[in-house]
């Protein structure tokens, strides 16, 4: 079905405002009429948020790409964040990986200079949870997005209530820089309904990365309706239910395809229309401990040593927030004391927004947990592990995220502060 | 011999080999190791899919459900387009998704090496194609697997 624009929009496709911005018309247009999307609608959040963050030497098309756009003139027409930066000293490498890493991301600069001039928010804009306070690219409901990065879309829809779709790195620039998107999939009432209702019946409070793992590798790209989780994180969106779900839908949106989960009593739209939300025909998961035993054991061990010491832990991918900050502060210091420590066993880098980074340092619990050895940085540790001399390293994680997309190896958050305050992996 | 009939979102005719993924493709992890290393045979470095891990997919038909992951994956399709490690083409058995959809139309409209996109082809295109076998697309959405 073909799309009705409007003159405007006409004209641009038709080559009135030039070439490149014909062709980022053309193609948002091409990509709304594969999804059935009759129009447009204006891009209502105040700001973008890109996932392509990252100066790699290789993605020379990406940059020649950029090119083009500022010189075509086809600018953001609204500021954006991006997700984290690849690099940085205070994350644990040696010579020959430093090495490896500036040739990796040897365009990082040139590649900032190009979103300074096609419209980044500011140098501290680099973050996979823009949504934060400290950060403040926080959507309101309703507010119609042109962002991607997965794990920000599956929050902005599910936690905030925004609407966007699961867009790809460029579209949700051109998106910015149209400002308008297709209106389909997960910006109508229809898409936002639940093709799945998922019955949690685990004896506790599931792990977050593993039952958004269980969900996602279930529904895929369908909306899932989760029933029996408030019994667990209550009927507020407080700050440890926030930073739950934001884990939660981290591992959906990278073991699967979610781009938007409602959770029963809890998230905005769940809260208003119950189950009216789920789809007729919706199918049903029952998700106990012996599923989410299965779905963890299910995950392959990449390590050329299974039993090696680890030599890296990850902690933050999603970005922590400074709740989640605080509570591995007083884990750690509670574990290295039983533990007869003062500092943690194996290197251990936390990550963060750098707005969040900045505030949690003025804190108690920053100057506790940079004496307990730890580091906080706001890189993305993906990117680090994308280096093939750390991707050899024993790297362990509580990020199913980072576990899907490199060799680091899962472990519980428990595992985890057992592994870097004893030493001991279970 | 089979024909299957999708719709076509990415014009194009085109002669391969199958390669099929019974699961999501995941097209960051998928393609990272390629990207990063110039490999232009673009082998799977998904260790979560048996089907394709460690497989070159340049110049296959890719053939799988849909895609999953990271919404960098529609920029890293295009990519693997525009530096030539990318599939011949793509045939979905189910509605294409949106980071697979953009990956496609960005390799159509900005680069010189367009991936023929058939989508819609149903389960029984993913449960007949063996990967290994010839698929040939024609304009007009039909697949013909031999």
């Amino acid at each position: 079905m073909a799309m009705t624009l409007t003159p405007e929009q006409r004209s641009i496709l038709d080559g009135a405002l030039g070439e490149t911005r014909a062709k980022v018309m053309k193609t948002l247009v091409m990509y709304g009429e594969t999804f059935g999307a009759t129009k447009m609608v204006p891009v209502t959040g105040e700001f973008g948020h890109i996932v392509t963050s990252f100066g790699l030497s290789v993605m020379k098309p990406v940059y020649k790409l950029m090119d083009e756009l500022i010189a075509g003139g086809a600018l953001a027409g609204q500021k954006f964040s991006a997700d984290p930066r690849p690099l940085d000293k205070n994350v644990p490498a040696n010579a020959l990986q430093n090495l490896v890493f500036k040739f990796m991301y040897g365009k990082q600069e040139d590649y900032e200079k190009q979103l300074a001039q096609l419209g980044i928010l500011d140098e501290d804009a680099f973050t996979c949870t823009c949504y934060m306070d400290e950060v403040g690219n926080t959507p309101k409901e309703g507010d119609v997005l042109s962002w991607a990065e997965s794990s920000a879309v599956v929050y902005a829809n599910s936690v905030l209530g925004a609407r966007c779709n699961r867009n790809s790195g460029i579209i949700e620039l051109f998106g910015s820089i149209a400002g308008c998107v297709p209106y389909f999939g997960l910006l109508t009432d229809e898409g936002r309904k639940a093709a799945w209702i998922v019955d949690v019946k685990t004896a506790q409070k599931p792990e977050a990365q593993i039952l958004g793992s269980a969900i996602g590798m279930k529904v895929m790209e369908d909306v899932p309706y989760v029933r029996g989780l408030d019994k667990f994180l209550g009927s507020e969106l407080n700050d440890e239910a926030k930073a739950y779900l934001k884990d939660f839908g981290a591992a959906t949106a990278s073991n699967g395809a979610v781009g938007l989960y409602h959770i029963a009593g809890l998230t905005p739209e769940a809260r208003a229309q119950g189950e009216a939300l789920v789809a007729q025909n919706a199918k049903t998961y029952v998700v106990d401990d012996a599923e989410l035993m299965r779905v963890r054991d299910s995950y392959p061990v990449v390590w050329k040593d299974p039993n090696a010491k680890p030599r890296l832990c990850f902690v933050g991918c999603p970005h922590l927030s400074i709740g989640q900050l605080r509570q591995w502060t007083h884990d750690i210091e509670a574990g290295l004391k039983q533990a007869g420590r003062a500092k943690v066993a194996v290197p251990t880098v936390f990550t963060t927004a750098p707005a969040v980074k900045k505030a949690f340092e003025k804190t108690a619990e920053g100057e506790k947990l940079a004496s307990m050895g730890v580091a906080v940085s706001s890189i993305c540790p993906l990117m680090y592990m994308n280096n093939p001399l750390c991707g050899k390293m024993p790297v362990i994680t509580s990020s199913n995220k980072l576990r899907t997309y490199t060799s680091a190896r899962y472990h519980t958050d428990a595992e985890i502060l057992a592994c870097v305050t004893k030493g001991v992996l279970q | 011999m089979k024909q299957f009939r999708g719709r076509c979102v990415v014009p194009g005719t085109i002669r391969a080999e199958a390669l099929v993924s019974r699961g999501g493709f995941n097209t960051l992890a998928s393609f990272q190791k390629a990207l990063m290393f110039k490999d232009k045979d673009a082998k799977c470095s998904d260790q979560n899919n048996p089907d394709l891990y460690g497989r070159p997919m340049h110049n296959k038909a890719l053939c799988l459900p849909q895609t999953i992951g990271s919404t960098t994956g529609g920029m890293v399709l295009c990519t693997s387009a525009m530096l030539g490690q990318q599939p011949a083409c793509l045939l979905f058995s189910k509605p294409i998704d949106s980071l697979a959809a953009a990956g496609a139309i960005l390799a159509y409209v900005w680069s010189d090496s367009p991936m023929p996109t058939v989508d819609n082809l149903g389960d029984e295109f993913l449960a007949f194609v063996k990967t290994g076998m010839t698929v040939s697309v024609g304009e007009d959405g039909v697949v013909t697997v031999e």
